[in-house]
Formats: C-alpha cells, structure tokens, sequence
C-alpha cells in the first residue's frame, strides 16, 4: 500500500509539471484546448492527492505500524478521532495535507472561472501548480510520508498529548486552508501582471476566494489561540511566538487588501498597493509555511531543524523577486485612474486602516525575526519578547478600533461635513459616557484599556446607529417590521453589512483582550489539603487530591491521572468544584522500568476552567511525585526480578501495582502547585471571534442570481430601469 | 495650494511618520533585546544583564522542592560546558532532562537566575533534531 | 491505484482528443468581461451613494451630483461595452 501511495505522488508531480507546460503553452499560442488540459490537470492533482492521502489515513486507522509515520505518530490506545487527525501532526503529513488542500481549492476556482478569464487564467494555473509542483517535489524527494519499517514494531509511539484537543487537529487544516487559498489571488495577480489585464474582473472572480483564505487563516489563529489558553499551562492565549507571528502577517496584509481593493474598484486608484498587498500577503503566507518547519528562529513550536530550510527559501526568494520584477515592468498599466476626492471619506479612511495594517505587519515582521537582524548587523544573536511587541501592538490597535468604528459613518466619494458631524454625535457621546463610567467605578488601571474600551464603545454604537439607520430608511419605502426590514437590508447589502458585522466582532474582540490583559490577577501557590487562597475575589480551597487510572479502547492502560479537587466560592454565591489534573502518558523508550515509564512519558497538564462572560477563573495543578519515586523504584525492581510470570500475569500485577501508586498519593498527598488566574472578560475574545466568523460568513454568501442585462440601448433611462432590478 | 503639492506634502508627512516610526521601532528593539545565547558562551556573562539561554537540560541535574528547581543547561549539541540554573515557578509539563529548552537567565554568582514566567520547553521533536542526511 | 492514474490521465488529455476547445479564443472577450465587471461594480457604487444618503451620510444636494455623475460614468461604461466587438 506504501508503495501506491508514493506511486500517487510520484504522478501527482508528473500532472503538476505537465499542468504548467500545457496551460503557458495553451495561453501563448492561443490555443484552448491546450488551456483546458492544463485546467485538468489541476483536477486530477486533486484527485491522485485525495487518493494519496485516503491510503495514509487507512493506515493510520489500522494502525499499520509498517508505515514509519504511523509507528512514529500514533498508537493502537489512541482513540479514532485523534488517530485521523495525527496525520498531520507530522512534518510529511502536514505537507501533504497542505498541497491537497491547494490543489482542491484551485480545482475549486479554476472551475468556477472555466469560462472567464481566458487570458489571466492559464498562467494563474502555472503559477498555482509551479507550488503544487514544490510541494510535490518535496514530499516524493525529500519527505515522503510512505516510508515503510522493515521491522514494524508491536506499538507505535503515540500521538503526543498537548495534541489531544479537539482546536488542536482542526487548527491545521484551517490554517492550511487560509494559506493555500490566499495562494490564489497571488497566483491571479500575477497572471493579471502577465497578461496585462489589470481590470475589476480578476479581482471580482477571486474575491470569495480572498475572503475565504481570510475568514479561514483568522479562524485558524484564533482556535490556535484557544488551544494554548485551554490546554497549555501557562494560561495565556498569545505569547509572540514566531510561529503565532507567521500566521498572523499575512492575515494583517490580507485585511488590508480586502479593504483597499475596494478602492481600486470604486475609484480604479491604488493599483500598484494592491497588487503589492497581495503579492505580499502570498509570499507571507508560504514564509509562515516555511518559518514552522525551518528550524531558524528558537520557538516553541519548532518541527526541529530540517532539509526543508533552502528549498523554502529558494521559494520565497524567487516569489519576491518575480514579484518585484513584475509590478515594476507593468507600471504603465498600474497607473491610478483617479485620485482621491477628499480626506473626509470612507477612501481616506481606508487609507489610514491600510497604513496601520502594515504597520502592524511590519511590527510584527521586525520583531519575530529580530533575532536574524540582528545577527546580521552586530553578530550577536538577540530577541525581543512580548513586552516589546505589546508597546508599539497597543497603539496600533487602538487606532485601528477606533478606525473600524469612523469607517461606517463616513461616505464614499466625500461627506457632507455638517452631516460627519452629526452622525458622529451619538457614536462619539457614548464613547464618552463609556469613559466617564468606567473612570468613576474606578477602572482606572490601564489607560490603555480604558482607551479600548471607549474606542470599542463607539465602534458599537457607530453600526448600532447605521442599522437602525438603514432599517429605517428600508422601512419609508417597503413598508416591512422591523425584523423583516433588517433581514431584507441585510440581505441587499451583503458586503456592508457582513463588514460591519465583522468590525463589531473585532472591537468585541479587543475588549476582551484589553480587559484580560490589564486587569489579570495570577498567582502560584503550593497549597495542602484544606488550604485556602484568595484571588481576584474568588476563595480557592484545595479539597483534596484525585487520582485515576485510565484505560484505552482497546483495554491496555492509557494514562495515569493525579490531581486535586477544587472548591471555589464568590461572594455570596453557590460553591463550585473545580477538578484539575495533570495526566501521565507511558513513555515507550526501551530500557525503562514498567512502573517508571509511566511518569518518564510525556505529561499534559487538563486545566480546570470556570469560564463565564464576565470572568474566568483558570486553575492548574502540577502534582509533587517526588514523593512517589520511593515507591516507583521499588516497584521497578520488584518487576525486573519476577522473570517468572507469564504476560497476564504480568500485566495484572502491573494494574496493582499502579493502583496501589495512585492511592498512596490520594492517601498521604504532598503539596501541590497550583497556578491560578483571574482574568476578566476572555469570553468575550471568543465571542468576538465568533462575531467575526458570522460577518464574513454574511458577506461571502453568495448573492441571487441576477438577469444578466442585454447590452443594447444607452441611456439614463435604461440605467435606472437596470437599477430598480438588481 | 494646488492639489498636487497638497498631494506630495501628504505623501512626505506619511513618509516621514514612517521613517520615524522605524527608527523608534529598530531604536528600542535593540535596547529592549536579550541576547541569545548557548551555555557554552555564558562564561562571558556579566551580572544583571538577561540573556536568552538556550539548550538542554543535562540528564540527572533536575531537583526540585516545591515550586524551585535547580538543573544544569548544556549545549544542544552535547558535551562540553553545562551551567547551572535556578527557576522559581511551575516548569512546563514537556520539560524533561535531555529536552531542549529556553529561558532568560540572569547571572547571579556562580550560578543563573530563571527570570519567572520565561521557561520555554520546545515541543519535543516528534523528528529528530539532527537534520536529515 | 493505476486505476486512479489512468482516469487521471484520460482527464487530462480529454481536451486535447476532442474537438470542442479547438480555435482561438474571439477578441474582445476579456475587454468586455473587465467591462462588464467594472460595470457592475459602478452599478453597485450608485446603489452605496443612495444608501448614504438614506442613512443621513449625505446631504440631498451632495447626494444628487454624486448621483447624476455616477450615473454619467454608468453610461460612459455602458457604450465602451457596446463598442467591443
């Protein structure tokens, strides 16, 4: 089966290298079957990849150990879930998981435009099946998933646990999916480049696409985040890792380009940022590909150094000089039709959110490869660390708040400045209120997050006022209810309101992070049974310690959980338990005692969260086994002198022994560490991202289909008839 | 004045703002950073300076009492000089002797104070970390 | 697994067997398309400009200039693509 496996991606390759030489053939000599074979060849990338992929995952299911990344990557006590998803936990499997993912998404466009774009397309497949060809080259030559064991061993090593989270496995292929489809505007830029056709079609066909790889690679960052918040133990969920960072930069540019591509269509201004920004935001999203597997920068997530470093870069390096190369030989058809008409528009405002955009993005970029700048220019290698990048971050995000709430109340073209200024009254006075509020209930901590909070008011306040605005103006011509008059609003105006949507959930989101940022309480403390700590106007009490012994699907023993039981009172309220444990995985290296190796494995850590919409209150253990190492070498030596018993045996009086451990810890417990924190409001960075999630999904919805207008007579007449029916 | 000087003057005080936010931007990085570097090359550290320390932590140095642990960092390719370190706080659940890890360090005496809240442990390499050959 | 290959490469080369994609593409069609597009696109700026005047971002005097010019350009766009061939 392996072997049909490589054989898939050894014709996969084939197709790629075929795809590319058929399509530029196709599109210089004219010639459209040419072009249509090549469009296929996409679809058969897809479908060899599918296969591909659907033998790994068999493997995986079967736990076929003859497969080195099965052996190395799952065993037979992981349940079916995780066995699926552990695919991609490794280096080969997450590449192929990567190019799959690109070739289904260009199958996806390249069929949707099959009829349009004659001329940008053929080359927009060359260039999306020149990286399918990339990946394909490196998966068949430098990382194959199919390598095979001569000896297969009887248990596989096993997913590693911090991957055990649901967020976790979706993670990836949400995130590979925001970077394989941001691969197709770049790739449709560079076609437009090409050809010179530089007009609203291409980037009109490619938006859902845009906005896709937006919504996912957004989606993909902020389950990444949950998972470190609810599965790591440190209880944080953004810590300015370069991997975090590497997924991040192209989404900043990609917001950037969605709200300036506006522009360029409206007013045909801004073609060479545009392009740039997309050309950009392509090459950040293979650099944030790149950045996770190279080894080059010190991260927590690092796949470990390996042969994958130059290629990449070679990839990179060839992307931005081509780039570069092509924006600049096409500048005559980049000239802008038109300037800006005034400073007082939503133009203008867009410009200022594009500035801060890459701003951000280039915040971001010095200080995650920082350590490389500096290496370069004085020879020591140096880093920055959060601190730094939440001193010039904060800033930015508060203009850019505040941005997403003047945007809507602004016109296209150039307001009427006596109507700016009423619309900016209320919006404005609640921001005010907010302030006032705040400041006298003595939330007085952080300017920052007071800033943000009254920033956020007024973004709210803003949309809150346009949708009352435009219900009433839908209801003095339609005569419908109120929620009728909203849904039909909505609904003739996607893009707006979907947008609006969309800010409201990131100023939602920004609360969230100002107020858990700001006004965090977090201690660690090593409590006794009995004990009680007081935080964030919580009372804590370790009640008492747990333990339990966890068996597998198929039986054998899977982990061994030690823990504490919690019981958490506020103010007058009900007392809460909360149970914490940290769980202890066999390591499976030889040479290790059956009783030790339970506590050599790998140890994660199940925090214990009360999370509600205006607090969370997050509390790990990490259990003292010092205690127990006494007894667990007793219990080594016990078993390595009864050679005598048969496997059963064996294994029952393991059983014992380990429920024995368990219990001498519940019975005489040592103190425990406990970290706990208090932090106000991080629900509502889910709830934003939630928020975001539903706007983007309003604005990509796809609109009715509408009569394709017959071109025949002109006229202000016919133009108003077109009107009245779209 | 005419558009186009308004236009260009737009243009310069954009620029400039940028220009001055990259110096402001390039200016503290640098002030702001902690060096980087591996236990062989701490021999040099001075006192009260943090630095950023790479590497492994050296089989059968790890103790703890409480929430303090003491264990000596060795260079990631093994051998040669190993430093020891004293952290307060919870360590990460994948910290392991032989694992590889990241923490500031400042120096305190003969031996390097872990600066709380900075212990990294880099997820254990499920490849190794010997590149492929 | 061959089998998988084989309806690949039967896909592929289905263009280049028959006859359907055969001649050269007409002239104009991308012209027209990018018309059309930047049609539609001024169609939706004139339905924005009324939005704004309904939402109170514009005033009316402001808001019939913006209108009557969008629409000029409507119709500039209109006889462009009347004028491809």
């Amino acid at each position: 089966m392996a072997l049909a496996g490589f054989s898939c991606l050894a014709a996969a390759l084939a197709f790629c290298l075929y795809g590319i030489g058929a399509s530029l053939y196709g599109a210089r000599s004219g010639r459209r079957e040419y072009v249509a074979s090549g469009r296929r060849a996409v679809y058969a990338l897809a479908g060899t990849l599918a296969v591909a992929m659907a033998i790994l995952q068999a493997a995986f299911v079967r736990s076929d150990f003859s497969f080195e990344l099965v052996a190395t990557h799952s065993s037979s006590t992981t349940p079916l879930f995780y066995r699926l998803t552990a695919v991609w936990s490794s280096q080969e499997g997450s590449l192929l998981l990567w190019v799959l993912l690109l070739a289904l998404w260009s199958s996806a466009i390249l069929f949707l435009t099959r009829r349009k774009l004659r001329e940008v397309a053929p080359y927009a497949t060359a260039v999306l099946l020149g990286f399918g060809a990339f990946f394909c080259v490196l998966l068949v030559f430098l990382e194959s998933p199919f390598t095979t064991l001569a000896a297969p061993p009887v248990e596989g090593a096993g997913l590693n646990p911090l991957l055990r989270h649901p967020s976790m496995m979706i993670h990836p292929p949400m995130l590979y999916s925001g970077y394989t489809l941001f691969a197709i505007p770049f790739a449709f830029a560079v076609g437009a480049l090409v050809t010179r056709r530089l007009g609203a079609e291409w980037i009109r066909a490619t938006r859902p696409f845009t906005l896709a790889a937006w919504l996912l690679l957004g989606m993909g960052v902020m389950l990444g985040a949950r998972w470190s918040y609810m599965e790591l133990g440190w209880g944080g969920y953004w810590a300015w890792d370069p991997v975090e960072n590497a997924s991040l930069m192209p989404w900043l540019t990609g917001t950037a380009f969605l709200h300036s591509v506006m522009i360029q269509e409206k007013r045909g201004m801004l073609k060479v940022w545009n392009v740039s920004l997309v050309l950009a935001t392509g090459v950040l999203a293979i650099l944030g590909t790149f950045l996770v597997r190279s080894g080059i920068l010190e991260s927590i997530h690092a796949f470990g150094a390996s042969t994958l470093g130059i290629p990449f870069l070679v990839l990179i390096i060839v992307m931005i000089a081509g780039s570069i190369a092509l924006v600049a030989s096409r500048s005559e058809s980049l000239r802008s039709e038109h300037r800006l008409d005034s400073l007082l528009s939503r133009e203008a405002a867009f410009l200022v959110n594009n500035l801060v955009l890459v701003a951000l993005c280039f915040v971001v970029f010095w200080g995650t490869f920082f350590p490389l700048i500096s290496e370069a220019l004085t020879g020591e290698e140096a880093s920055v660390g959060p601190p730094w990048f939440n001193r010039y971050i904060t800033p930015l995000a508060l203009v850019l708040v505040l941005l997403s709430g003047i945007g809507p109340l602004i016109a296209w073209r150039r307001a009427t400045t006596a109507n700016l200024r009423r619309n900016f009254a209320l919006p404005g006075g609640a921001a005010v209120l907010m302030l006032a509020v705040l400041v006298i209930a003595g939330v007085t901590g952080s300017v920052a997050a007071l800033l943000m909070f009254a920033f956020a008011t007024f973004t709210l306040a803003a949309v809150g006022q346009e949708l009352w605005r435009g219900v009433r103006a839908r209801r003095a011509m339609s005569r419908d209810s109120v929620p009728a008059a909203l849904v039909a609003l909505v609904r003739r105006n996607r893009r707006r309101y979907g947008g609006y949507t969309v800010h409201v959930g990131i100023a939602v989101l920004f609360v969230g992070v100002a107020a858990s940022s700001a006004f965090q309480a977090q201690r660690l403390v090593e409590l006794r049974p009995g004990q009680t700590e007081r935080i964030g106007g919580y009372a804590i009490t370790y009640e008492r310690p747990t333990s339990r012994l966890v068996a597998a699907s198929n039986g054998r023993l899977e982990r061994i959980d030690l823990g504490a039981r919690l019981r958490v009172l506020r103010g007058d309220g009900p007392p809460q338990t909360l149970e914490t444990y940290k769980s202890y995985f066999p390591s499976t290296s030889p040479g290790l005692g059956p009783v030790s190796r339970f506590f050599e494995g790998e140890a994660t850590t199940e925090v214990a969260l009360r999370a509600g919409l205006r607090r969370d209150l997050w509390t790990a253990v990490a259990p003292d086994i010092g205690r127990l190492l006494p007894r667990i070498e007793e219990g080594d030596k016990v078993f390595s002198e009864a050679t005598e018993l048969s496997d059963e045996d064996r294994g029952a009086l393991l059983a014992q022994a380990l429920r024995g451990l368990s219990r001498s810890y519940t019975d005489s417990p040592p103190p425990a560490t406990f970290r706990l924190i208090a932090s106000p409001l991080v629900t509502w960075i889910w709830l934003g991202g939630l928020i975001v999630l539903a706007g983007a999904a309003i604005a990509l919805w796809p609109a009715g289909a509408r009569a394709r207008q017959p071109a025949t007579a002109a006229g202000l007449a016919r133009v108003a008839r077109e009107l009245e029916r779209a | 004045m005419d558009p186009s000087r308004k236009r260009k003057t737009r243009l310069v005080v954009a620029l400039t703002c940028a220009l001055l936010l990259a110096v402001a931007l390039a200016y503290t990085s640098f002030s702001a950073s902690s060096e980087a570097r591996q236990p062989s090359q701490l021999a040099s550290a001075e006192p009260g300076k943090t630095y950023q320390l790479t590497g492994k932590v050296a089989a059968g140095s790890w103790d703890h009492t409480g929430t303090t642990h003491t264990f000596r960092i060795e260079d990631r390719k093994g051998g040669g000089a190993s430093v020891p370190v004293r952290y307060v706080g919870q360590v990460p659940d994948p910290f392991r002797e032989g694992r590889e890890i990241v923490i500031d360090v400042r120096r305190q005496g003969s031996t390097f104070e872990g600066q709380p809240d900075s212990l990294v442990t880099k997820c254990p390499s499920k490849f190794s970390a010997e590149p492929k050959t | 697994m061959l089998v998988v290959v084989a309806v690949a490469v039967l896909v592929i080369s289905a263009p280049l067997r028959s006859g359907r994609w055969a001649g050269q593409e007409p002239a104009g069609v991308a012209e027209r398309a990018d018309l059309e597009a930047a049609r539609d696109a001024k169609y939706a700026e004139i339905r924005d400009a009324e939005m704004d005047f309904r939402t109170g971002k514009l005033s009316e005097p402001d808001w019939r200039a913006l209108d009557r010019q969008l629409r000029r350009e409507a119709v500039g766009l209109l006889h462009q693509i009347d004028e491809v061939p």
